[in-house]
């Protein structure tokens, strides 16, 4: 079979597997055990989707998403980012973190201005556009304030504007809402939208809530667990309306969770 | 549309409105009220026995405020204070630069890490005191021999907290910088420096008091120079009076400088200090 062509997306997954080393069994420690973790992902993201990757824990969608951002490599298959095969940590890819991952001795806006100061851009330069962004995430009124003066929902957005800094051209989120509160939550879900929405970034974002993937997604791509694998990929009947209001509303929303919930409960 | 936050309202209390005898009790039973009156009380009593003992042993306030006051007329306290602060000064220098740039080099680099820390075990494991004599042979007794010494003393716990601070930053930390394409020279200074910087100043704080006790004991065996050389002069012609002096301008001198570093620890490990209330 010929790979996937370049042109085809943004992130291709070309017959990608991770196996992790496992203790080895009592009575056979010379022979070391791989566990699959993944086992030949081939899937494709387009240009300017958000996607979801939805399993429960162990699955390996967060696996998936640490090589797709390059911080760990692929044991078998190949991965390209915009037609360019990963390799290591891309710059125009960023990446918002499952517990904020803010540095606690830098206010929002050193936060914020981190990865403009790790590329050498001018303090001056920099600074303004981290004042944008932090004004567009709503914390305007904090950019002076440490991380730990911040609600969790507010150190998430801090976050958010910290990995919209490069303007990149794809974005990824570990479940990074997964430790807030059902409010927080939601309302982060709907800010992050309208955010996207005017951005044009693909993302690839890994969640385990049903709810939250039908809310956020073009398309869900749904795993299975041990060896980690995408079952099925979904196109979601309700992504049209989820930027005008609150998707959960849609007359269709509970037949799409019933659906999402049997296909994460049985076997194949 | 993005909702906007706002800071949340904040409201001021009006002072409590006390009586002129609830504010006097306030006053008198405040913490440094007390303090005052406790020390007042220590030196009335000194003064009362210090008197009617042979002044070979011991000397009353009034008499050691008397010698303070002839030792700063004649320069000789000044000239001694200098010979004690200039190599603190210099050694005190050495010893942060010593240290924190062992503890980072064992912390970073695992083979000398073991090349190391024999050596570092052994030198922490000898009471340093031992070294004394070997060090004058080596450095002699004036400035680069206090200096030696006051290093030799005061230097571990700076290492060990450095490496400990460095060892200490978590993974997760350290992806952060690798996520957004750091270099490892950007990972280590705006990352593991800064996480490591609370560890530092606790190791500098504890080694600004080794190095008070290291300085003085190297006057000590010098004997010769300093207000440990003071010490050591005036007890030897029982001069009980003068012998004060030196001790307390020292007590002066460990008083501010403990209170200058850990104001400076508060300051720049305030992050931690709030981060740890929060959880």
């Amino acid at each position: 079979m010929k790979p996937p062509a370049a042109s085809d997306g943004m992130v291709v997954y070309d017959g990608v597997s991770k196996f992790f080393p496992v203790r080895a069994r009592p009575g056979r420690e010379d022979s070391a055990e791989l566990m699959v973790a993944l086992d030949r992902i081939n899937a494709s993201v387009r240009k300017g989707e958000l996607i979801t990757l939805l399993g429960p824990s162990g699955c390996g969608k967060t696996t998936l998403l640490r090589l797709t951002a390059g911080l760990i490599v692929a044991d078998e298959g190949r991965i390209t980012i915009a037609g360019t095969p990963v390799t290591g940590p891309r710059k125009d890819a960023c990446m918002v973190f499952q517990n904020f991952g803010l540095l606690p001795w830098r206010t929002v806006m050193g936060n914020v201005e981190f990865p403009l100061e790790i590329d050498g851009m001018g303090a001056a330069e920099r600074r303004d556009r981290a004042r944008d962004f932090i004004e567009l995430v709503g914390l305007g009124a904090f950019a002076e304030h440490f991380p730990h003066e911040l609600s969790g929902g507010m150190q998430q957005r801090v976050g958010i504007a910290r990995a919209l800094m490069r303007k990149p051209i794809l974005i990824f989120m570990d479940e990074p809402f997964g430790a807030l509160d059902a409010q927080t939550r939601e309302q982060l879900q709907e800010d992050f939208l309208a955010i996207w929405s005017r951005t044009g970034a693909t993302v690839v974002f890994v969640t385990h809530s049903i709810d939250e993937a039908l809310i956020l997604s073009d398309r869900i791509f749904v795993f299975e667990t041990a060896p980690g694998r995408i079952r099925t990929v979904v196109e979601s009947q309700v992504a049209a309306e989820r930027l005008g209001g609150d998707v959960r509303a849609h007359p269709d929303f509970g037949k799409c969770r019933a659906e999402l919930r049997e296909m994460l409960r049985s076997e194949p | 549309m993005t909702s906007s936050l706002e800071m949340p309202p904040r409201r001021s209390v009006p002072a409590p409105q006390l009586t002129w005898a609830q504010r006097l009790r306030e006053v008198l039973l405040s913490p440094n009220a007390i303090r005052t009156a406790s020390v007042a009380v220590f030196f009335v009593i000194w003064e009362y026995y210090g008197r009617r003992m042979d002044p070979i042993f011991m000397a009353p306030p009034s008499a050691i405020f008397q010698a303070a006051l002839e030792l700063i007329r004649n320069g000789a306290l000044e000239k001694a204070l200098i010979q004690t602060l200039w190599p603190f000064a210099v050694g005190m220098a050495l010893t942060v630069v010593i240290g924190v740039g062992l503890g980072i080099v064992m912390a970073q680099w695992r083979t000398l890490e073991y090349v190391l820390d024999p050596f570092v075990n052994a030198l922490y494991a000898i009471p340093r005191i031992a070294l004394i004599p070997l060090i004058i042979l080596w450095a002699g007794l004036e400035f680069a021999g206090k200096v030696t010494i006051l290093v030799s003393v005061a230097v571990f716990p700076i290492t060990v907290n450095t490496y400990s601070g460095i060892r200490d930053v978590r993974g997760g930390m350290l992806e952060i910088g690798r996520a957004y394409g750091a270099t490892e020279w950007q990972i280590f200074w705006k990352i593991i420096l800064p996480a490591a910087i609370p560890f530092i100043m606790a190791g500098i704080r504890l080694a600004v008091g080794l190095a008070i006790i290291g300085i003085i004991v190297a006057e000590f065996f010098t004997a010769i120079s300093g207000l440990g050389g003071m010490i050591v002069e005036y007890a030897n012609v029982f001069a009980t009076a003068k012998l004060f002096v030196p001790i307390i301008v020292i007590a002066l001198v460990g008083v501010v400088l403990t209170e200058l570093v850990m104001w400076l620890e508060r300051r720049m490990s305030r992050w931690r200090q709030l981060e740890r209330e929060r959880f």
